[in-house]
């Protein structure tokens, strides 16, 4: 333990988010927790019945639910990977404000032995764990409502998580470049992360969007999480789309790594 | 003087900072000696902070050399910061965690954990005198209580420097006396001391030898004793006049020479360097001046400060 520590100082960091998450955790409840299953609940059992149930063709115009999926077990998977994208989305952006800006605690940090890298890495560690929390309850919610029928289904939480560190590092690299005050933190969240979540086939496929977007929804990284979240969930995986929705994801979170790394270094090493 | 046979803690030669077009420091040359408290006085902007960003290896140096504890800033950095206590100009205690959790996951960015860390903890609360305050909330707490536990964070990995950074900016004169007290303690246990300061009563109770800096350059360099002697005179007459009367003064008491060493014409006084205040006083008098106050007093840094850049330290 104490060699893995010294090997990645950004345990440390880690350790302290963890030491404040066990005094903030319930006041994530609601946002991390319980919205995602509400949603699941009003959207995929309510709007689910006017849709049609399983096996129908459905009103959104037929043949894109596959036999025997119902909406809620499309919709379910679909929402794990928006609602990564969305906890990952907001602990990427305020927490690093604060800490470069209005706590300045990073500030404390780097007169430590911690590097930027070390910072980096601890904030990171902590979105994952938040990512891991999240995907694991929703996955359990799913399990209750017989959602998931391929065994590869568990395999859906690491995929939501890898869909939220497509995002988080990038979001990082953002914030950093914050200076003052959260305009923009409204602009991500209503020009990206909203029109994301409601157009990258969590709530319908694709495939229903004018040819534009539907290539739009290609180059972002939640359409590539949520279809391989659902083909998890529901057993459809094949192996070529999926080694390139993982291509995509992973490219989005090294990229977004390299550059995060770069941009915290400029701002707070000056 | 003799060189000191120990060799510096902190060296800088020609050491420049520059933002873009903006130079921040400008090729300043300083040693600071093992055990010393040093000091950087000079009134916001002059540069001090930079220098010490640069010292505490979060800002790299744009030109000169610089060497910390025998170590180069630039690629030795996180081996130097495991040596050095930073007490920053703005505050930024871990508010989300208790006083006493503030000192734990510090020492433990340090490597130092388990019984060590919270024997370490523990003592420095006794030492800032937060000890009662261990399990509070860090927000509540007093500007002085604040700094207090920013000195006692800075100092859990038992720092061979210490860095403080306008240690006692913003606190009431008996928050700043404590302060100023625990440094003299820890001066006394043979920590050395790097301060940054706007205050000339603080360079002149904490600092064995000082820089003055002004417009990123060193201007002097001495003890306070030193500058005072050299740059200032023994004491300082301030005279105040009624309302426009120092006007229609003119030049009449300048030329006068000694014991009116030097006459300085400010806004809202005239100041008079003299080695005999009460002598310069009658002589005004004599030449029928009449102020509607006179205070003499002894020269001090501020003197200093406005003698060798015509402005004062605190606007």
């Amino acid at each position: 333990m104490s060699a893995l520590l010294a090997a990645q100082p950004g345990l440390r960091v880690l350790q302290r988010n963890l030491w404040v998450y066990r005094r903030t955790w319930r006041g994530s409840i609601f946002s991390s927790f319980l919205t995602p299953v509400l949603f699941l609940l009003a959207m995929g059992l309510g709007v689910g019945t006017l849709i049609g149930g399983r096996g129908a063709t459905s009103g959104l115009g037929g043949g894109t639910l596959a036999a025997g999926v119902t909406y809620l077990a499309f919709l379910a998977p679909g929402l794990m990977a928006g609602s990564a994208m969305q906890t990952a989305a907001f602990e990427s952006s305020f927490r690093i404000m604060i800490g470069i800006e209005w706590r300045r605690e990073f500030h404390a940090m780097l007169a430590t032995p911690l590097s930027v890298w070390d910072v980096l890495v601890g904030e990171l560690g902590f979105i994952g764990f938040r990512l891991f929390t999240t995907a694991s309850a929703f996955f359990v919610v799913m399990l209750l409502f017989g959602v998931p029928t391929s065994p590869l289904a568990v395999l859906t939480i690491p995929a939501a998580m890898l869909t939220g560190y497509a995002f988080s590092p990038l979001i990082i690299a953002f914030s950093a470049t914050l200076k003052g005050n959260t305009n923009g933190f409204n602009m991500l969240f209503r020009f990206v992360v909203m029109p994301l979540f409601l157009f990258s086939g969590t709530f319908f496929p694709i495939e229903r969007l004018p040819d534009a977007l539907r290539t739009l929804a290609w180059l972002t990284p939640l359409y590539h999480g949520v279809a391989l979240t659902r083909d998890l969930t529901l057993g459809t995986v094949e192996a070529s789309t999926t080694l390139a929705h993982l291509a995509v994801l992973t490219l989005f979170a090294v990229v977004g790594v390299v550059l995060a790394h770069r941009v915290m270094r400029r701002r707070m090493l000056s | 003087m003799t060189e000191s046979p120990q060799p510096a803690l902190i060296s800088a030669r020609g050491l420049t900072k520059r933002f873009g077009d903006f130079t921040a420091v400008d090729a300043v040359d300083f040693d600071v000696a093992p055990g010393e408290a040093f000091g950087f006085l000079g009134p916001n902007g002059a540069g001090k902070t930079s220098t010490m960003r640069m010292i505490g290896c979060v800002s790299p140096a744009s030109g000169g050399t610089l060497s910390v504890l025998g170590l180069d800033p630039a690629t030795d950095g996180a081996r130097i910061r495991a040596q050095l206590g930073v007490v920053p100009q703005q505050d930024n205690l871990d508010t989300e965690l208790t006083v006493r959790e503030n000192l734990l996951i510090y020492a433990r960015y340090f490597e130092i954990v388990g019984r060590e860390a919270r024997r370490r903890a523990d003592e420095l609360l006794e030492f800032v005198q937060l000890a009662d305050r261990a399990d509070a909330e860090v927000e509540p707490l007093s500007g002085g209580m604040k700094r207090r536990l920013t000195i006692a964070r800075a100092l859990v990995n038992e720092p061979t420097l210490l860095l403080l950074d306008e240690p006692t900016a913003g606190l009431d004169p008996q928050a700043r006396h404590l302060l100023w007290e625990r440094l003299y303690a820890l001066k006394r246990r043979g920590v050395t001391l790097v301060v940054t300061t706007h205050y000339m009563d603080e360079a002149e109770q904490l600092c064995d030898r000082l820089v003055v800096m002004d417009k990123a350059a060193i201007v002097a360099e001495g003890s306070p004793r030193e500058l005072i002697e050299r740059h200032a005179s023994r004491e300082v007459v301030e005279l105040r006049f009624a309302e426009g009367v120092q006007e229609t003064l003119g030049t009449t008491l300048d030329g006068l020479g000694p014991p009116l060493d030097r006459i300085e014409h400010r806004p809202d006084r005239l100041l008079i360097y003299s080695s005999d205040g009460e002598a310069a006083v009658e002589r005004v008098h004599a030449a029928g001046v009449r102020p509607e106050s006179s205070l003499i007093r002894r020269a001090s840094l501020e003197d200093v400060f406005l003698r060798l850049t015509g402005r004062t330290l605190v606007d």
